[in-house]
């Protein structure tokens, strides 16, 4: 790791303007990206700023048909919390099968959504759950957030507080994790509520994206069957040694298909 | 650029200071000469470091010593009490869970981690080489550390 300085945020503000007067500033939440990062000296930040001792940071609330998750929230609280897997299972199922124990101990809610790995799990359940990100400054509504390959719509400082996520009438989530690394070779998030169908896709592009044919056929027919046939196109998908753009967008179909026979069971 | 911090390290309390980009892993290796906490990658992956920070198991190598400021740390030299191997020690040596020893002080570590999050449960087989994930062997193959974890919840269970 190249040299930085370290300190406490002690509110959001605090982290602001600590952020501002820093040459080069970097958050940090649980680390679990930053910190691999850092020691593989792919980054060299001035400042790392650390948001863990924010207070209030961190919880989930119930409540009015939502399910709100403060960004410093841990992966393996989300994966035990009764709250969350009494209202949305399929979320509660995605927190747990990331990374192994020991990430899932560290690892937040807000680093992951502010990182926008293409391979990261949460992403797909912002765009097939439909959850408005806050931030210090704002709310972002769910497809206008993740940009691109690592690029989201925070400006430069801007900080995750929280997720919130409107309970669906179902939904279900499946991935075919990379054997070694669990990060997602493919994920799909799909959700219903009401008429509103949504297919969150992870893993296959640069960043999370929905299906929208996906989304009408299922609208009309909630089955497994109806998107059994509907291939995507492979032209932008990744392609790296773990898979194909061709087996990606297969693998999509055959994602889709299992995460909705998961929501109807 | 150093920082100062300070925790408890099995039981006894450490006034610290380390460069602020000293790992937790470093910091307790190399400054407190604690060196049964093992580092065997530099990805996040194999296990080897993990130690229970307040009771929970991490990767020691992917936290900064500055981040432990105020925690209780556990290291695998912090288990046995009174000369008495902890019951998942004694299972990993009655089952022959290990061959070089390398991942050992990381599985046993993870594996109270696995049993406490399943306290009073029945662990099964699946559940244990699930969770067992983060932690990598090159020897064993796994078998007998997944045979000792499930006899240490016995035990460890009946002792609640
Ligand atoms: C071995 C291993 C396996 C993993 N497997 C998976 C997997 O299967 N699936 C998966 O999805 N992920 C996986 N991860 C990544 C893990 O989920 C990380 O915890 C997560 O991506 C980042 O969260 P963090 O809290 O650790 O963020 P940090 O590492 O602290 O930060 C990540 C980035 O986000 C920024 N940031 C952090 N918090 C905020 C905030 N509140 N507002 C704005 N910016 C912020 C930081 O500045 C930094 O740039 C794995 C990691 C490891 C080490
Ligand atoms: S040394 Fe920490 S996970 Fe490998
Ligand atoms: S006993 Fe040798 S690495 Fe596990």
């Amino acid at each position: 790791m190249y040299e930085f300085t370290y300190s406490k945020a002690s509110s959001v503000d605090d982290a602001v303007d600590q952020f501002g007067a820093a040459e080069d500033g970097k958050y940090m939440s649980g680390g679990m990206t930053l910190l691999p990062t850092l020691k593989q000296r792919l980054a060299r930040p001035s400042d790392v700023i650390d948001l863990a001792q924010v207070p209030d940071m961190a919880g989930i609330e119930v409540s009015g048909g939502t399910v709100s998750i403060k960004a410093m929230t841990r992966h393996a609280v989300v994966a035990a919390s009764e709250d969350v897997r009494g209202a949305i299972p399929a979320l509660a199922k995605l927190a747990g099968g990331i990374g192994d124990p020991m990430v899932r101990n560290r690892g937040t809610i807000g680093g992951s959504i502010a990182n926008n790995d293409p391979a990261a799990d949460y992403p797909s359940s912002v765009v097939g759950l439909g959850a408005t990100i806050q931030t210090n400054k704002r709310e972002i509504a769910p497809d206008d957030f993740f940009l691109d390959l690592f690029e989201t719509a925070l400006e430069e400082g801007e900080i995750i507080t929280k997720i919130t996520y409107p309970v669906p009438d179902r939904a279900g989530y499946m991935k075919f994790p990379n054997p070694a690394s669990r990060y997602c070779i493919v994920g799909v998030m799909v959700s219903q509520k009401g008429s509103d169908v949504r297919v969150g896709v992870t893993g296959a592009g640069a960043c999370a994206f929905r299906v929208p044919e996906m989304e009408d056929a299922l609208a009309s027919s909630f089955t497994p069957d109806a998107v059994a046939d509907i291939k995507i196109p492979d032209g932008d998908l990744n392609s790296d040694i773990h898979a194909s753009s061709e087996y990606r967008a297969h693998l999509v179909t055959v994602m889709a298909k299992r995460a909705v026979a998961e929501a109807i069971a | 650029m150093s920082v100062k911090f300070s925790f408890t390290i099995n039981g006894k309390s450490v006034e610290g200071e380390s460069e602020d980009r000293t790992l937790l892993v470093q910091y307790i290796r190399e400054h407190l000469g604690l060196t049964g906490t093992h580092v065997g990658c530099d990805t996040t992956q194999c296990g080897c470091c993990t130690v229970h920070i307040n009771g929970i198991p991490m990767k020691s190598c992917t936290m900064l010593a500055v981040q432990a400021d105020g925690c209780e740390v556990t290291t695998i030299e912090g288990l046995a009490q009174d000369g008495e191997l902890h019951p998942m020690q004694a299972a990993f040596r009655e089952n022959h869970a290990l061959q070089c020893g390398f991942c050992t002080p990381g599985m046993v570590m993870s594996a109270i981690g696995i049993v406490d999050r399943h306290k009073g449960e029945k662990l099964d087989e699946k559940t244990v080489r699930h969770e067992l994930e983060g932690n990598i062997c090159r020897c064993t193959g796994y078998h007998n550390i997944v045979k000792a974890i499930l006899a240490a919840s016995e035990v460890m269970n009946e002792a609640q």
